[in-house]
């Protein structure tokens, strides 16, 4: 059994614990009233970008000649699969959901005989993937300086992607991100930015011509590459909510348990401090019987 | 009949503005300046560099936009941007940063004919602005 001593030192370990999980908590649940403040505003964006892109592509008379990020290059070899991931630890499953999520796409990819490639958005997700995939790995991004998601960062990432697209490295491109749906519900999502798949998107039934100006090809071609950005910084938003939520429920379940770790061991500092107590009265009244 | 219309102008963090007494606004669309009023023909345009005007019975709003894409659909305009400014809030600090950035853009050597016009549209503009 341990000593009263090494007992007390433990107890003042936990609660030392117990006080940063608890400031954890409650920073990441001041953070995830943003986040996911954010995340809902940002939503009616992409929202409306998907509802224009539908009209459009339905619209769209020449399906040969449609731009090649709506209709693909007309192969399905090279997967890109963008992963995107926290750049803190400490946030529950919230990083391993996507990285499972993603490895098990990896595997399918591997069995239908697909070449992979990886760009890693977040420092989490890079140590996770680069033990297995990292000669897959052809690029980590990460925005530590960056304090919220912004649209600066979302962009730089989809025109890399956009780039690497149009130098025909890559033929399909999925995003990894993990949807906030409550605080202690993530979804991890795989969604196929590149071709376009214009059938998941909602049906929009409206039988309504538009006048474009200039025309529907000049539209989409502008159109298609924001909305790439657009994809990309709506999970990116996604993600950060869902980080915090992850997080702040994490804590709560870390300072939770630390609080029944210390009651535990107070009981057995108290039993050990009273059993101590006893056998010295024995040793005494034995002591006093003898004499 | 009332000669009004519904704006809404959204860039990726939020909802930037939404206006439902719109009389007027007129758009720097690619092909030129387009104003559109009531019941204007359903029609998808995107935008270049230049100044938003909206008139309202509220009076006179202008923006200054980079890029964006307009929708005009039973009387609903959504306005999709990406870099949106109040002139009335912007500060002749600031545009002097947007004005400098956009020279330096198109007075890149290896620039395309497109972004080209786009970073001087930029500049005209902000000069105008001046």
């Amino acid at each position: 059994m341990a000593s009263l001593d090494d007992l007390k030192k433990r107890i003042a370990s936990v609660k030392s614990t117990q006080k940063i999980t608890k400031a954890m908590k409650m920073v990441a649940a001041a953070k995830l009233r943003r986040a996911q403040e954010s995340a809902e505003k940002g939503r009616p964006y992409s929202e409306k970008m998907n509802n224009i892109i539908l009209n459009l592509s339905s619209g769209i008379s020449d399906k040969e000649n449609a731009p090649k990020l709506l209709s693909g290059s007309g192969n399905d070899k090279v997967h890109l699969c963008v992963v995107m991931t926290s750049d803190r630890g400490l946030c529950g499953g919230f990083n391993s959901n996507i990285i499972k999520k993603a490895k098990s796409y990896f595997a399918k990819l591997a069995e239908d005989g697909k070449e992979l490639k990886i760009i890693t958005v977040g420092s989490k997700g890079n140590d996770q993937l680069k033990r297995v995939y990292g000669d897959k790995i052809i690029a980590n991004i990460s925005f530590k300086e960056s304090k919220n998601a912004n649209y600066f960062d979302a962009d730089k990432v989809g025109k890399m992607v956009i780039e690497k697209f149009g130098a025909e490295e890559f033929d399909v491109c999925t995003i990894f991100y993990n949807q906030f749906k409550n605080v202690i519900t993530q979804i991890p999502q795989a969604q196929q930015i590149i071709p376009l798949n214009v059938e998941n998107l909602e049906e929009d039934k409206s039988e309504d011509s538009y006048e474009f100006e200039p025309d529907e090809d000049e539209i989409l071609n502008n159109l298609l590459p924001k909305n790439i950005s657009t994809q990309i910084f709506k999970a990116m938003l996604e993600n950060s909510a869902s980080e915090q939520g992850s997080r702040m429920s994490a804590m709560d379940n870390a300072t939770r348990n630390a609080g029944e770790m210390v009651d535990k061991l107070t009981i057995e500092y108290n039993r050990s401090r009273q059993a101590a107590i006893t056998k010295e009265l024995i040793e005494i009244i034995s002591g006093a019987e003898s004499l | 009949m009332s000669e009004e219309f519904k704006i809404e102008i959204i860039n990726p963090e939020k909802s930037f503005l939404l206006k439902e007494d719109v009389t007027e606004i007129i758009v720097p669309a690619f092909e030129g300046e387009m104003g559109i009023l009531k019941d204007h023909i359903s029609i998808i345009s995107f935008l270049k560099p230049g100044i938003i005007t909206i008139n309202s019975k509220s009076g006179e709003d202008k923006f200054y936009v980079e890029d964006g894409i307009v929708e005009f659909k039973d009387n609903n305009l959504s306005l999709l941007t990406s870099s949106i400014l109040n002139l009335k809030e912007l500060e002749k600090s600031k545009l002097q940063d947007l004005l400098i950035n956009a020279e330096k853009e198109s007075n890149k050597s290896e620039i395309t004919d497109q972004s080209k016009y786009l970073a001087d549209q930029k500049v005209d503009v902000l000069k105008s602005l001046n």
